[in-house]
């Protein structure tokens, strides 16, 4: 295992005179992306531009509170507006058994209420009409008569004996417990503890990771189009992950899955935000069944931020034990997680707690423990979204804020503390103390090289004199190991579909190919990234190759783009299947170059004899001759394609090393993130370009969450941050020029060597932030303040306020 | 509501419908004042004027507002968009949008606080849009211009069919959201007096770019040698009828400015503010920055009349 | 009503609802759909659009009150079939990923380059404060209206009157 320099500088910038591609014709580097041309053109197709001929337009009635019977519907007003074609109430849907549908992880979520609302917003009946407008003002129509119920909106009192049990619709449900989950070894844990507070040091913190909401540009939309005499079902449908949901409506709505399509058009945008089932999808669906007609149902920017799927919500009791001397030994955590109304956690079905057992971070430990008790609260349903890799989000931010914690107890530097504890290279592959195998890792040269970047030194110099002088600076750093790709199928399925993604390469007689895909972009490039793969094995020239995706008519099997699995998985998938078709080219090439095949090697493209090197053949002329006339090698099909279903030996794990500096204003207590280096480790790069970018929005959704976003309630459940003028997302002005960069160890399973890079940033970059404020108001005697670090949170953490009231 | 209580919901918020559309209005374009005010007339109180309408129509996509006419007053840009200095005085038409206000170098040098506020009102596309009046006239106690000409001493043209009549900013304000501008009648201008040895500042925190007043303040003062003559403060969203602290021009008056008399009025303008918990901030932190943004602009605004800025 | 506008060079006539939104009658009426929607409160700048040369946010606009203006879309940003240095600018430094807000912030880009040649990286934040990209944090967007500034500055570019 290598770790090397940077293949490119990251921070250049190109020019119109230097565009700094890579020159190659074939393979891995910077390359632009085969999406842009239709993009920038403003000639992508999204859900919302799809038109379909006769099509209707469905829109959603929605609860207006959190907590409520429903005593009665009238719809006779609605039904009798000129323009609508259908009011559908959840007692209609029971009517045909579709009132409720099973979530991802195997509870069940109402399409439409019929008993009982659980929270602001829930959906209770849709309209259909001719247009948008009307269908929205029918909505004003509808009576709806509430029994108001007690809501549980303080997750720290769901599970109190008094509580209103929110999932009465459970058989024998007589509380809000969710489920409870825990990794490691309890006992060997608390040993350690035991021992450190006799001989150490034991630190302990209280850190939440407050609700926070994906909020991709483009808002959830679907057009259903059940052809009446086909019986096929046509969906165009935000979906992060296609394949699945087909079969899941086959499930839920009994049609057969041949006769369902799902085409995910362009994506704006989807964070896990578009990797659930939400029943305005269903209800369009049955709309479409009943009424015969395509219909529309596009999602307003409220209905996107208070129903469909938020992130976090986890509330941490983080413990260290250490040695006086800083060598930590042992993590503890007790968390309690607010699962919402529905458990729609999007998770492989062992893994309810997502992959936060990965919160042993990047460290050497002697023991480790958590426990987790999850619980319903009347909130939207949802908890793993936004770039979150499974719950490593919470996971990174509880080791990388505790490891902060420890580092002020012990006054040592926090990055000499995480420099003496990192797993050391020669222990990889490394199993941690709950169980996961770490495929690779070289952690100080990483490290060291953020620090380089940062000028740490000089930084801390530069914090000394300010402090001085009453000025508040702060450096905060974390260093992050993911876990992605899920994953193995021994261990991961959804729904019992095992996460597995399969992969179809055509190569045409002319040499130009198709490489078809389980996976679905949503703005990572995998038009572009694809084909490099494709070319880098067989040495088609990318622009050459068309990549098909987000159709389950035209594309194989597979679970979809989330957890950032698409390069770990369907990444490995496309090298693979692109070595099959280059193993049957080689055969053909020696019957074309008159030699055995162990004679002749292949290179870029070209197929020649060992030790003879002017007698070649290309992969064009190949192509050509598997589909054309005469002979081929004994034994050998025509054409020159193949098929693949990948699935993985082990997750991949990128890591990283980010450092922070903030300036604080005294006065007003406003942050300022004035500079952020971030350095990552994934492994072979496809494109540095994307790559770059990927971690770039990364960073991005680290300030939002670590300065302003949050999903907050009120005491009576309703939801407080339900348009873009309340969930603030970072703008221009928030954010700093990135400083990037990279070093490489390659993952020793994968067949290219890639890990994946997708969520990295997100991950790691919000404790950094939040180390760099706490170290900023390290005069105040403060060693921790919890996220989102507003001014006025910030303010009443200098005066001593832990527990923000908003 | 109680619980176990049933209710029947009413407006379209109580039964959760969501934005995206305006409910059906008729809409009319005024193409001079007396036209608009002659529309007015015709229309009656279920008539709405709309400007930039970067307040008003969310507020219709919400339902909230729900008039049965949109009187659209943008062709009125020409006859009500301007910045004119005339004789000691500043007159700014109500159809003067932000950017007009921000870019204008000749209110940058009269009068700074516009320029001040203005970089952090909305954002530089909404800017392009909302105007002057339209900021007046809806009467956010959030929004900024309003500190800005209570400061200011500005005062308002109203015009209707039967007139011009002008008013303080003190009796333009009626409370949040409500002004003088009564039905048939039109804000048509805003009208600062200048002083010689005079500046102004203002300050803003917001949770982030383009955002609400977490709270704001702005000062302008007029010195006379080394004392201040006169000096205003009006803060922004920490409590209704704060536009012009009057203890505060009490205080400041006839006082050679310092750091120890700035912290003095900084406190009575914190003493002063009535805010409320919010998203935005704890009222215990919205008093602490209605003491710290008014020293803040006091400092600047002083600064600047004296020409140590 | 019957609403007539001139929408890239080309005069436009519908009759709507005087209510539409300009959003909404760029996408569904005039089927362009390169305009987008993400929020409905004029704070994501997908919808942005110019009128009179000037960029406006198209879900907080009526229809009705651009009746007699012009407009112009990222359709119209094209000349001749060649890109604007701006859409150029944003293949060639990734300033895009998903792709859903890049047409208001083209527009935006456009507009400030027209007004101001040669931006600094301030001036450049401040005029797309009002748009959020949830895919690039950003720094590509500044490089690629910085590319589409160097570019115009070396080959004098004529932008296009819509």
């Amino acid at each position: 295992m290598t770790v090397t320099e940077d293949p490119v500088d990251t921070n250049a910038v190109p020019t119109p005179d230097n565009n700094l591609n890579d020159h190659k014709p074939n393979g891995f580097g910077r390359m632009l992306r085969k999406e842009d041309p239709r993009l920038v053109r403003g000639r992508g197709q999204f859900c919302d531009d799809v038109t379909v001929p006769g099509m209707l337009h469905l829109a959603i009635l929605r609860a207006p509170m959190a907590h409520a019977r429903i005593v009665s519907i009238d719809k006779s007003a609605a039904e009798a507006h000129p323009k609508v074609k259908a009011v559908v109430t959840g007692e209609d849907l029971a009517a045909h058994n579709l009132a409720w549908m099973p979530t991802l992880s195997n509870d069940v979520q109402a399409v439409l209420a019929t008993d009982k609302v659980r929270f602001q917003h829930q959906e209770v009946a849709f309209v259909v009409a001719e247009d948008r407008y009307s269908a929205r003002d029918a909505l004003e129509l509808i009576d709806v008569e509430y029994e108001w119920l007690e809501p549980v909106i303080d997750v720290r009192k769901a599970l109190e004996p008094d509580a209103p049990v929110i999932r009465d619709d459970l058989d024998g449900k007589t509380d809000n417990h969710c489920f409870d989950w825990e990794a490691g070894d309890a006992e060997a844990t608390e040993a350690i503890f035991a021992d450190a507070r006799e001989n150490g040091v034991v630190v302990t913190e209280d850190i939440v990771y407050p609700r926070v909401h994906p909020a991709p540009m483009e808002t959830c939309a679907c057009v259903a189009d059940l052809d009446p005499v086909s019986g096929k079902l046509t969906l165009w449908s935000t979906t992060q992950a296609p394949h699945a949901h087909r079969t899941v409506y086959a499930l839920v709505a009994g049609l057969p899955e041949h006769k369902i399509r799902v085409i995910a058009p362009d994506i704006g945008g989807g964070f896990g935000n578009k990797v659930p089932i939400y029943p305005g999808y269903v209800c369009s669906i049955v709309a479409s069944l009943l009424i015969g007609k395509p219909v529309k149902w596009a999602e307003d920017r409220t209905e996107n931020l208070v129903s469909t799927g938020f992130a976090r919500d986890y509330i941490m009791r983080g413990e260290i034990a250490a040695t006086k001397e800083g060598k930590i030994r042992a993590v503890r955590t007790e968390v309690l997680a607010d699962h919402g109304a529905f458990n729609g956690v999007a998770a492989p079905v062992k893994y309810p707690a997502g992959f936060f057992g990965v919160f042993t971070g990047s460290y050497d430990l002697e023991a480790a423990y958590a426990h987790m008790s999850a619980v319903y609260t009347n909130k939207a349903p949802g908890g793993v979204a936004y770039a979150c890799s499974f719950r490593i989000t919470e996971a990174v931010y509880l080791i990388e804020r505790m490891v902060d914690v420890l580092a002020y107890d012990l006054e040592m530097d926090p990055a000499e503390l995480r420099l003496n504890n990192f797993i050391q290279p020669e222990q990889f592959p490394y199993e941690s103390k709950t169980g996961w195998v770490y495929d690779s890792g070289d952690y100080e040269p990483t490290m060291r090289k953020a620090m380089g970047m940062a000028g740490y030194d000089e930084l801390r110099k530069e914090q000394a004199e300010k402090r001085e002088r009453g000025e508040l600076m702060g450096i905060g750093i974390s260093f992050f190991t993911e876990a992605v790709g899920a994953g193995p199928r021994k261990d991961m399925d959804i729904l019992g579909l095992g996460m597995a993604d399969g992969c179809e390469l055509r190569v045409h007689p002319t040499g130009k190919a198709v490489v078809r895909l389980s996976v679905k972009t949503q703005g990572q490039g995998h038009e572009t990234t694809f084909a490099q793969i494709i070319a880098e094995e067989i040495g088609i020239p990318p622009e050459d190759i068309d990549v098909v995706h987000g159709d389950t008519d035209n594309t194989p099997f597979g679970l979809g783009t989330y957890g950032s699995r698409s390069t770990p998985v369907s990444g490995a998938a496309a090298a693979l299947v692109a070595r099959k078709v280059r193993d049957k080219a080689q055969i053909i090439a020696s019957g074309m170059l008159e030699a055995s095949v162990a004679d002749v090697e292949y290179e870029a493209g070209t197929f020649r004899i060992k030790g003879d090197p002017e007698k070649s053949v290309t992969i064009q002329d190949i192509a050509m001759k598997a589909h054309g006339a005469g002979d081929l090698p004994e034994g050998l099909e025509g054409g020159l394609e193949a098929q693949i279903c990948y699935n993985p030996e082990n997750l991949t794990y990128p890591f990283g090393a980010y450092i922070c500096v903030v300036d604080v204003d005294p006065g007003t207590a406003e942050v300022k993130v004035r500079r952020f280096v971030a350095v990552d480790d994934c492994g072979t790069q496809i494109n540095p370009m994307i790559i770059e970018g990927q971690v770039h929005g990364g960073l991005a959704d680290g300030v939002g969450m670590a300065l302003m976003e949050m999903i907050s309630f009120d005491e009576d459940g309703n939801c407080l941050a339900g348009s873009l003028m309340d969930y603030l997302i970072p703008t221009a002005m928030e954010v700093p020029d990135w400083e990037t960069g990279h070093t490489v160890t390659p993952s020793p399973h994968h067949p290219i060597g890639a890990k994946g890079i997708g969520e990295s940033a997100t991950v790691g970059s919000p404790p950094a932030i939040v180390n760099a404020v706490v170290d900023a108001l390290k005069p105040y005697g403060i060693r921790h303040a919890d996220m989102p670090l507003t001014p006025s949170r910030v303010w009443e953490a200098m005066r001593g306020n832990h527990t923000p009231p908003i | 509501m109680p619980v176990g209580e049933t209710q029947a919901t009413r407006s379209p918020n109580d039964k959760g419908i969501n934005m995206q559309v305006p409910a059906p209005f008729e809409y009319e374009r005024a193409t001079s004042v007396d036209h608009a005010i002659a529309l007015m007339e015709r229309l009656g109180s279920e008539a709405r004027v709309v400007a930039g309408g970067h307040s008003l129509i969310p507020m219709m996509k919400l339902r909230l507002a729900t008039p049965e006419y949109l009187i659209d007053i943008n062709d009125l840009a020409a006859e009500l968009g301007y910045i004119r200095v005339e004789g000691a005085e500043v007159r700014i038409g109500a159809m003067t949008r932000h950017r007009e206000l921000l870019e204008s170098d000749e209110l940058a040098t009269l009068l700074p606080i516009f320029r001040d506020a203005e970089k952090v009102i909305a954002d530089p596309v909404v800017r392009n849009r909302g105007t002057l009046g339209g900021s007046l006239c809806q009467a956010d106690p959030s929004e900024d211009l309003s500190a800005v000409c209570d400061a200011l001493n500005a005062s308002c043209v109203i015009r209707s069919k039967d007139g011009e009549r002008v008013v303080s900013m003190h009796d333009f304000h009626r409370g949040p959201y409500e002004t003088a501008v009564a039905d048939g009648e039109i804000l048509t201008e805003v009208r600062i007096p200048l002083r010689p040895n005079s500046s102004s500042a203002y300050h803003k925190v917001e949770r982030r770019a383009g955002d609400w007043a977490v709270a704001s303040a702005g000062a302008a003062v007029t010195m006379d040698g080394g004392t201040i003559a006169d000096g205003r403060v009006g803060l922004c969203a920490v409590g209704p009828n704060l536009t012009n602290v009057e203890p505060i021009s009490a205080a400041l008056r006839g006082q050679v400015p310092s750091e120890e008399l700035f912290a003095t009025v900084g406190q009575i303008a914190s003493d002063n503010a009535s805010p409320s918990t919010d998203t935005r901030g704890t009222a215990d932190y919205k008093s602490h920055l209605a003491k710290e943004l008014t020293i803040r602009s006091l400092r600047k605004a002083v600064a600047r009349a004296t020409g140590q800025d | 009503m019957e609403v007539t506008m001139n929408v890239n060079g080309d005069e436009v006539t519908r009759d709507i609802e005087p209510r539409t939104l300009l959003v909404h009658h760029i996408r569904d009426h005039l089927g362009l759909t390169g305009t987008h929607w993400g929020c409905d409160t004029s704070n994501c700048g997908t919808c942005v659009v110019w009128v009179d040369d000037e960029p406006v946010k198209s879900c907080t606009t009526l229809a009705a009150m651009t009746a007699g203006h012009d407009v112009r879309t990222v359709e119209g940003m094209e000349t001749d079939g060649e890109l604007d240095p701006v859409q150029e600018g944003f293949i060639q430094c990734h300033g895009l990923q998903c792709g859903f807000c890049t047409p208001g912030m083209m527009m935006t880009a456009r507009a400030l380059l027209d007004r101001n040649p040669d931006p600094t990286e301030a001036e450049i934040r401040e005029a797309i404060s009002g748009q959020i990209c949830r895919c690039t944090g950003y720094s590509t967007i500044i490089r690629s209206i910085q590319w589409a500034a160097k570019k115009e500055q070396e080959t004098p570019v004529e932008v296009s009157a819509s």
